[in-house]
């Protein structure tokens, strides 16, 4: 069963008429005729498989790429940007000699096909990107979108996922802090798992990719590789070459938490003794990515043996190991002097460390296999050089029918028992009802530093215990909104999550994304992407937060059915003394409540339009970022101050979902007053963005009103923290006790 | 009475961490000569009635929707205990 002859270079080129699965490999003819161009020759199937892999959607982002650079283009100016986009993961300046790092990506396919092992290996591929930048990972985030709740795939699809990001995510000792969890009918066929990680180092620890300095040595640690991951690679190994082989590899890739903790201490370890010279985890593409990259972002020229690669499995073909997505293995430059200590310190934490190549002083990256050379290739053509599309896109013909099928022409409650009976209704509905069966399998408390988590406003994290210095991170996307008018609904994530992160009193700083999108194959799909590219990028430029760094999920789709535009955006921010942070929940009876920001009559796309009338259509809430900003401001003068007690944001489910919230996590309720010029449906409901409610000392009432009045942010009292129901005056009363049943007893009763 | 035996194991590519962590403790505790381990699982049923064909059928598909996860396992049906072969098709 012995292979031959070994596609070597030489080979390659003495029989260029062999055919090769360039199509099964997922190349189209002319991105094949390319590869052939750029080597002068036919690719040898190693080569292929580089190519294919690096050339993908998910490697090359060769779809998105032409409308990403706006995030360049249009990055506002800020001191606090370390690292931006292109490395694994930007890094963002908070003071007092910290830097953080901080990214979302998306595991949205595998977690379908294998809800535990998908959802769990992203968390371990954004945690290894978090350490690959030199930083200690502290906290994660998972922001989820499932089908309707009460669908039987649900049922197979979201445990799984949440045991996964809570098993992988607890074994490694790390909080779970924040995310959302959602739930829509267009997501059924297509869930979206998306994993965020912080990690924390000192400036001068930062650490990027990339192999320079002919004669340093490139060492690959971490797991042995197996078959994982390369359902593409057998292709090309079993049937083009030796049909002996094991025909079909899986593509699914399982992950070993413990050996990642291991990789994390050893990494740290070997960043503190400065023994590394660059460094890159192995994610998708596996060694093919790791080698490229690295070898195009130094100098260029790197030799690499892979007889060397230490296997779990003596059968994989050389193109398999370059394509395996085996998890938990990191690539490392280090200085020869130094290969000695960093080895002896994989070895200490029992992680396997192996030699498998050197820098080199030319621009050819090569790679070596039983004695032939199977790879020749100028690095760059493979990690940077990949096709870039300009895809046609166009906005959809029945964009203009959903906008004008408008949901403030929709029904609406007239009485006090109907105003009740959709209160009630609201806070138990899937969507807004309480995610603690979900949150509670993660562990949020873990490392002693978690300072807010679910179903807080943000997550936060001190980061220094003498002063007090912490971060905060919220994410945000709203699928329904953005199908109405994505431009605007990726601005609305943004706000959502940058007013998330003020509201508990950290000053925003920086953005990542995770776009999630349908075929970009498709004109229609494609408009979505551009639109929520610019309406990001314009944002982040006004709200001065530049996006450091994100991931692009395409073909999020059922058949020809895409997922609604879901641009995921999380906002990280800095607080000073995370002592002054302010929680949701109601802290004293006979504290002022006040609603900050205007209220308009806005019910496209809200969750009161799903809930009462299973209806979207409209445009969303209308975008102010001016206020935003300014309503942050106040927040977080507030919360430095001490003038507020208890905060929460509005969006999703409007005024009556923040207060039912922040009163049954207090065990306070409320009684509320309609204000002049609005109506009880209006005030409950309406979902118009940069708007929060805060509870006010009595103490402070003055102070607090004088700030609002004196940087002209409109602030309007609406009633007062008492009791043990939530009333709204002449309308309805409903008793915490009923509340707390509707809202936490949907989630369990679903899905437990 | 009749037992039914699944043996659940993951697929041979698919990496083991279990398995792994024994493998790594055994030359600790002193037992060599030991190059791999894999760590699966074993399902005993009691089967009512006569194991025929039907009711193989039947803990074949259960074992396949149910007690494996084939996306990542293998698994495989034998038929235990003696008296339930005689009226058995095999």
């Amino acid at each position: 069963m012995s292979r031959t002859p070994l596609d070597t270079v030489e080979h390659a080129a003495g029989t260029p008429d062999v055919e090769l699965p360039w199509a099964e490999l997922g190349l189209k003819k002319d991105e094949y005729e390319r590869v052939v161009e750029i080597l002068g020759r036919r690719p040898t199937g190693a080569e292929l498989a580089m190519y294919s892999v690096m050339w993908s959607e998910h490697c090359s982002y060769k779809s998105s790429k032409v409308h990403l650079r706006q995030f360049g283009e249009k990055a506002p100016q800020s001191d606090a940007l370390l690292v931006g986009i292109g490395e694994n993961a930007g890094v963002v300046d908070v003071g007092q000699g910290y830097a953080v790092t901080f990214k979302v990506e998306s595991h949205n396919h595998p977690s379908y096909v294998e809800p535990y092992q998908g959802a769990a290996t992203g968390v371990g591929g954004i945690v290894r990107d978090i350490i690959a930048m030199g930083a200690r990972p502290v906290a994660v985030v998972d922001p989820l979108r499932f089908g309707a709740a009460d669908h039987p795939d649900t049922k197979r699809v979201l445990p799984g996922v949440v045991a996964g990001i809570g098993g992988y995510g607890n074994c490694l000792g790390l909080p779970n802090i924040g995310g959302e969890v959602v739930f829509d009918a267009c997501y059924q066929g297509n869930p979206l798992v998306n994993a965020g990680a912080i990690g924390v180092m000192r400036h001068e620890d930062i650490h990027l990719a990339k192999a320079s300095g002919a004669g340093n040595k490139v060492i690959l640690y971490g797991a042995r590789t197996g078959g994982d991951g390369i359902g593409g690679a057998s292709i090309l190994a079993s049937e083009t070459f030796d049909d002996a082989k094991p025909s079909k590899r899986p593509a699914v890739q399982v992950g070993d938490p413990f050996q990642e903790k291991l990789l994390i201490e050893c990494t740290l370890e070997a960043f503190r003794e400065k023994l590394v010279v660059g460094i890159q985890d192995l994610g998708a593409a596996g060694l093919s990515c790791a080698t490229s990259e690295l070898a195009s972002n130094g100098s260029g020229g790197m030799r690499v043996t892979l007889d060397d690669v230490p296997l779990r499995d003596s059968t994989l073909s050389p193109e398999e190991i370059l394509m395996s997505e085996s998890q938990e293995r990191m690539c490392a430059v280090v200085e020869p002097s130094k290969v000695d200590r960093f080895l002896e310190i994989c070895d200490k934490w029992d992680v396997i460390a192996t030699v498998i190549g050197e820098v080199t002083d030319g621009d050819r990256l090569e790679i070596f296999w039983h004695g032939g050379k199977i790879v020749d290739v100028d690095p760059r053509t493979v990690a940077h050089d990949g096709p870039v599309y300009e895809r046609p896109y166009a906005r959809p013909e029945w964009q203009d029918a959903l906008q004008a099928d408008d949901a403030n022409a929709l029904p609406r409650p007239t009485t006090g028992a109907e105003l009740k009976d959709q209160v009630l209704r609201l806070v138990a509905s899937p969507n807004q009802a309480s995610k603690k069966w979900i949150t509670s399998q993660y562990d949020h408390f873990v490392q002693g530093n978690t300072v807010l988590a679910q179903p807080e406003d943000s997550g936060m994290i001190r980061i220094d215990e003498e002063t007090g210095l912490g971060v905060a991170i919220a994410t945000d996307g709203n699928g329904r909104y953005a199908k109405l008018d994505p431009y605007a609904g990726a601005q609305l994530a943004l706000s959502e999550a940058y007013r998330n992160v003020a509201t508990t009193g950290a000053k925003p700083l920086a953005v990542s994304d995770c776009l999630n999108f349908g075929s970009p194959e498709d004109p229609a799909v494609m408009w979505q992407f551009a639109e929520a590219i610019r309406g990001l990028a314009d944002a982040c430029q006004q709200l001065g937060t530049p996006v450091t760094g994100g991931n692009v999920s395409l073909y999020n789709q059922t058949g020809d059915v895409a997922i609604h535009p879901t641009p995921v955006v999380a906002v990280l921010g800095v607080i000073d003394d995370v002592a002054r942070r302010t929680p949701v929940a109601f802290q004293e009876e006979g504290q002022l409540l006040y609603l900050l920001g205007d209220t308009r009559e806005e019910f496209g796309g809200s969750a009161w339009s799903q809930v009462v009338h299973d209806h979207l259509g409209g445009l969303p809430p209308k975008v102010d970022l001016e206020r935003e900003r300014l309503l942050g401001e106040i927040l977080i003068s507030a919360s430095r101050d001490g003038m507020i007690d208890a905060a929460h944001d509005l969006s999703d489910g409007g005024l009556i979902q923040a207060v039912v919230e922040s009163a049954l996590l207090g065990g306070k309720g409320a009684r509320l007053v309609v204000p002049d010029g609005l109506d009880a449906f209006t005030f409950l409901f309406s979902e118009s963005a940069g708007r929060a409610v805060v509870a006010v000392p009595r103490s402070e009432e003055l102070r607090f009103n004088d700030m609002c009045g004196a940087r002209g942010l409109p602030v309007t009292r609406i009633g007062v923290v008492d009791g043990d129901t939530v009333e709204l005056q002449g309308e309805f009363e409903l008793s915490l006790e009923e509340l707390r049943t509707a809202h936490e007893e949907t989630i369990p009763a679903l899905l437990a | 009475m009749a037992r039914v035996v699944v043996d659940v194991m993951l697929k041979p590519e698919i990496l083991d961490p279990q398995g792994q962590a024994v493998q790594r403790a055994l030359p600790r505790l002193g037992f060599e000569g030991i190059s791999d381990v894999r760590q699966g699982k074993r399902f005993e049923l009691e089967v009512d009635g006569p194991v025929d064909e039907a009711a193989l059928a039947r803990i074949h598909d259960l074992a396949e929707s149910f007690l494996a996860n084939t996306v990542i396992e293998d698994f495989t049906v034998k038929v235990e205990s003696e008296e339930a072969v005689a009226g058995a098709a095999k």
